[in-house]
């Protein structure tokens, strides 16, 4: 029902959108985006209590893969029904999720092992590779990037796969099922006494998260029409960080609200864009020490273990 | 079992308020700012530049380039009988804010032409956007050929890379170096192409590349690929990319004894070039699109102007987009209207247009075709060598 | 195969390697007190070479007729006070209040902190690369068969050198560098046997950023342009060190970071013959970082710890 309600408000959006202005139409644009993104990385930070810190290459992985696509497809296209443009972009923007997914399994798996602090790390080492790796490959624009990607993003694909993204991970985390991922990130070891597969529900959450964000990076490709690997390097993780830690780890609606808030933030900032990140390292570390629950978060505080005699 | 406090029925509530709130939002942002459609009183263009970051120095130069055209002109009383209004956005040096922010400026500014980028790579990324929107792009220094291949509103006051390149080949064969060596930035458009037409001309003339490297922008450390480098002896080492890695390179490649020349293109030109280098940098060579030593009259002239109004002794960049905007001025006058594909035409008609650079006539390509100057350093100092006429 | 150009490539990737193992001393020595890493350790390296930069300027007139080795001492010494004391500040201001907090909450902090450093500074010297002075006169000094080295990297090493073996002394034989050890294997005995642990936490800190900006100074003395956004992939990169050689071991981290140097120098150096592409010169600290925690977590010298529920 309420996915129904969701898709029916991107659809109003869209109508209206000829209404607004460009500027406006662009921010929603880019806030839905960031919507995906956080729901995303939610699930694996906030939900199943892996803290991860390579988003963005989950998000790179689908941009690049959707891009290609559509990129190759583009001289068949041009002369196509819209229809048929349409189909190929959610081909191509499904591709780029999947690919993503499978980089998300990758990245999971090895993880497995891995607590806290380690597993950031890792995660953001994998994220850098993944960079780097499309950095140093001509075929997909190197460090140039890739240009005149065909712009087939706009408010009606970016909410309508928001609301999805948001719907698919409300409902796994609150079914039966998903409440193997708050148990893993309660607490991991009692859970594995319980009989939960510990690593199924891990690497479950990285490559749900990273399919998600491999759609979000599909939609920034083809909004933009430029990516390059420097746009989704760590400190775009960061970004993402910030959003779901705002809003609160474990909350979906929470980063979501953050995620906007946030895209707008930017936006008016923009002006003052020396002040921008220093805004949100400020925001960080005072939600950090004051409230880390974020806005909407029911992230348990946990003691630190004190290590045993 | 806790019970979870956001259940479905939660859920549902936050949810629909929060898209109702953003919603509402927007809708009240994005009805008010339609209304305003801008003054007919005054021709708005647009410039995004690197103001800020990596390669300030172009960003800067260019834009007091810019800024000075547009001030002359509007003290002759503007163009068409109207005031300009000039739209700066910085693009930070960095990859993908070019498109960023030139597509902020045109839904919020609407300009009628705009004017960048200097760095190839960032014009790559904007062209496609200028395309779509139909604004004529005039780029002051992009020299790799793609940028005007996006299309018909793409424009350039500048030469092009095959044919820097092959000056910069020519340069080295008459002076006898005929194993050179290459150290190209991949991070750059502009480099990787400059190389690659570079190696075209020098190989089909009798030259021999020893060695080829690569860097990233951005990059400290090069004494790996130069020590790579050294051991295959070359007599002179192009280095492709821009000042801030090519003044590192020089001092490294010093102090790890190579002691033959290192030549560049106008991504060199640059006061910082010989900042950080020093000493590193003297002997060295790079092409260029003018020489500040230019006795003409139209570069005397500019140079007077300038130093009138920036004390500072003007670089290529700032020459060159002076150059683009007169060039545009005119169009614009030509024109007789700032509508769009009527002012495109009126920039592709240009012929023999006098500017600082040299006389500028753009072929079907958009493109300029100008001679090059090779500049060396000496002294600390950009001291003129020759001219190299296409 | 070309000795002379092996030789050539080992001498820079050690004076590279030097500067990593510098900051990674001090990532290895905090984590080895409080289980934490200091996420914003890079950027006190980063730190360290701009109070270098201004200090040289500022006290430029007063160092006439000085030799210049001493008003380089002096520069050096000045830069490792006040980062010593900016460590010491940063950790009573953003993690002292954290101590009884999740690790993951301190890291979220540590990252901001990080940000707002290298934010921080870009808003205060510009984001342009700076020169920076030359320090020592640099000359070159041929070695047999084609190889150099020039004085400043004689000079890095063998400060470098100096460096390890006045901390192993401080850490081995000053009571100071006992209570260190005791914290670091059992807080609540060393608290128990009345160790001031406040004072050995801020003493840690302190002495780590002393270390890290030692490391700024020879890396711009190095490479000579400095910009804010320096500190970010070496201290990753050192971070790597410090798990390679055995997180929370002294002589691990120096190993690490000597090994991450040598690496990233011989991949570069030997990228045609190898096959692998000078750009992935930053991957190679991750990839290793991925392989030892696969395969050694605990590090070259380091010895495994089990997690007790």
């Amino acid at each position: 029902m309420a996915l129904a309600a969701g898709l029916a408000a991107s659809v109003a959006l869209y109508a209206i959108a000829p209404q607004l202005d460009d500027y406006a139409v662009n921010i929603l644009v880019l806030a839905g985006i960031n919507i995906i993104l956080a729901v995303s990385l939610n699930l694996v930070n906030g939900h199943t209590g892996q803290f991860s810190l390579g988003h963005a290459g989950f998000m790179a992985a689908g941009a690049y893969t959707s891009s290609i696509i559509t990129l190759s497809l583009a001289p068949t296209l041009a002369s196509a029904p819209p229809w048929q443009a349409q189909t190929a972009f959610f081909g191509a923007l499904l591709a780029g999720g999947l690919l993503a997914a499978l980089c998300g399994f990758l990245v999971g798996v090895p993880s497995l092992r891995l607590r806290g602090d380690y597993l950031a790390i890792v995660t953001l080492g994998f994220g850098e590779i993944i960079r780097v790796v499309i950095q140093n490959t001509d075929a997909l624009g190197g460090a140039r990037g890739l240009e005149g990607i065909p712009p087939y993003t706009n408010l009606i694909w970016t909410f309508g796969i928001a609301t999805v993204a948001i719907y698919i991970v409300a409902s796994l985390v609150n079914s039966t099922y998903g409440r193997g991922f708050i148990a893993v990130r309660d607490d991991e070891i009692a859970a594995e006494a319980m009989g939960i597969n510990t690593t199924k529900y891990k690497v479950a959450a990285f490559v749900i998260g990273a399919f998600f964000a491999g759609l979000a990076g599909g939609l920034y490709a083809h909004f933009i029409s430029y990516i390059a690997p420097e746009g989704f390097n760590f400190l775009k993780s960061v970004d993402v960080v910030v959003m779901v830690i705002l809003g609160g780890m474990g909350s979906t609606p929470g980063v979501a609200a953050a995620a906007v808030l946030l895209t707008l933030l930017n936006e008016l900032l923009r002006d003052f864009e020396q002040y921008r990140m220093l805004v949100f390292a400020l925001l960080l570390i005072v939600l950090m020490i004051l409230r880390p629950q974020g806005l909407l978060g029911n992230f348990q505080r946990r003691k630190r273990k004190a290590p045993q005699p | 079992m806790k019970k979870h406090i956001f259940s479905l029925g939660h859920f549902r509530h936050l949810r629909w308020a929060a898209f109702a709130v953003v919603a509402y939002g927007f809708l009240f942002v994005g009805c008010k700012k339609k209304d305003s459609a801008g003054n007919p009183e005054e021709i708005v263009i647009g410039e995004f530049a690197a103001l800020t970051g990596a390669t300030a120095s172009f960003g800067q130069s260019a834009h007091r380039g810019v800024r000075m055209a547009i001030d002359e002109a509007n003290a002759g009383g503007g163009v068409l009988g109207k005031k300009l209004r000039l739209v700066t956005e910085d693009d930070q040096s960095k990859a993908g804010e070019a498109a960023t922010v030139v597509r902020r400026m045109i839904s919020r500014e609407k300009p009628v032409a705009i004017i960048g980028e200097v760095a190839s790579s960032r014009s790559l990324e904007a062209a496609p956007i200028c395309q779509q929107n139909k604004i004529p792009m005039i780029s002051p220094a992009s020299t790799n050929p793609k940028v005007t291949e996006t299309g018909d509103y793409i424009f350039r006051v500048c030469f092009i890379d095959p044919f820097q390149g092959a000056v910069l080949a020519k340069f080295m064969l008459q002076r006898g170096f005929t194993k050179a060596a290459i150290l190209t930035d991949v991070k750059q458009d502009y480099a990787v192409g400059l190389a690659d037409f570079f190696k075209d001309y020098f190989t089909k003339n009798g030259g021999t590349i020893v060695s080829e490297q690569s860097y990233s922008s951005g990059d400290k450390d090069f004494k790996a690929q130069l020590t790579s480098i050294r051991s295959t002896n070359p007599e002179a080492i192009l280095v492709a990319g821009y000042y801030n890695e090519a003044g590192l390179i020089a001092s490294q490649a010093r102090e790890l004894e190579i002691k033959v020349p290192l030549l560049g293109g106008d991504g060199w030109d640059s006061p910082s070039l010989v900042e950080v280098a020093g000493e590193a940098m003297e002997g060295n060579f790079f092409s260029n699109h003018f020489s500040a030593e230019d006795k003409s009259p139209a570069v005397q002239d500019f140079l007077a102007k300038y130093k009138a109004k920036y004390i500072e002794t003007p670089d290529a960049m700032a020459a060159l987009a002076y150059d683009a905007t007169m060039l545009l001025l005119d169009a614009i006058k030509r024109a007789g209207t700032t509508e769009s594909s009527a002012l495109r035409d009126a920039i592709a008609s240009t012929k023999g247009f006098a500017a600082v650079t040299g006389t500028i006539t753009l072929d079907a390509n958009r493109n300029a075709t100008k001679s090059a100057v090779i500049l060396q350093i000496q002294d600390g100092k950009f001291r003129f060598v020759e001219t190299v006429a296409p | 195969m070309d000795w002379g150009n092996l030789t050539q490539q080992l001498i820079n990737g050690l004076s590279l390697g030097a500067i990593y193992a510098l900051i990674a001393l001090g990532y290895t020595m905090v984590y080895g007190v409080l289980r934490f890493i200091n996420f914003a350790h890079g950027d006190v390296f980063m730190i360290g070479a701009f109070t270098g930069l201004y200090v040289h300027r500022w006290l430029k007139p007063f160092f006439h007729g000085m030799p210049e080795f001493v008003s380089a001492c002096v520069v050096l010494l000045l830069s490792m006070c006040v980062c010593a004391a900016l460590g010491i500040l940063i950790e009573k201001l953003a993690y002292k209040p954290l101590r009884q907090r999740s690790r993951l909450t301190a890291l979220i902090t540590a990252i901001g902190v990080s940000l707002l450093l290298s934010y921080g500074a870009q808003l205060l010297f510009g984001a342009a690369p700076k020169g920076f002075p030359q320090l020592i006169k640099n000359e070159t000094h041929d070695l047999p068969g084609a190889v150099s080295i020039t004085t400043e990297q004689i000079v890095v090493l063998v400060a470098t050198l100096l460096l390890l073996v006045s901390l192993r002394f401080i850490v081995q034989k000053t009571r100071m560098g006992l209570a260190m050890r005791a914290l670091s294997n059992n807080p609540t005995a060393a608290s128990l046997m009345g160790v001031n642990t406040d004072a050995v936490i801020s003493f840690t800190f302190g002495l780590g950023s002393a270390l890290a900006a030692a490391a700024g100074i020879f890396f711009a003395m190095l490479y000579q342009a400095i910009d804010p956004f320096m500190g970010i992939l070496p201290g990753i990169k050192a971070f790597v060190a410090a798990v390679l050689g055995g997180i929370g071991n002294i002589a691990g981290a120096a190993l690490g970071g000597l090994l991450i140097g040598l690496m990233e120098t011989l991949v570069v150096g030997y990228s045609k013959n190898i096959g692998i592409p000078p750009g992935f010169r930053d991957a190679v600290a991750f990839v290793i970082l991925i392989l030892i925690l696969m395969f050694k977590p605990a590090g070259l010298l380091g010895k495994s710890e089990r997690e007790k529920v």
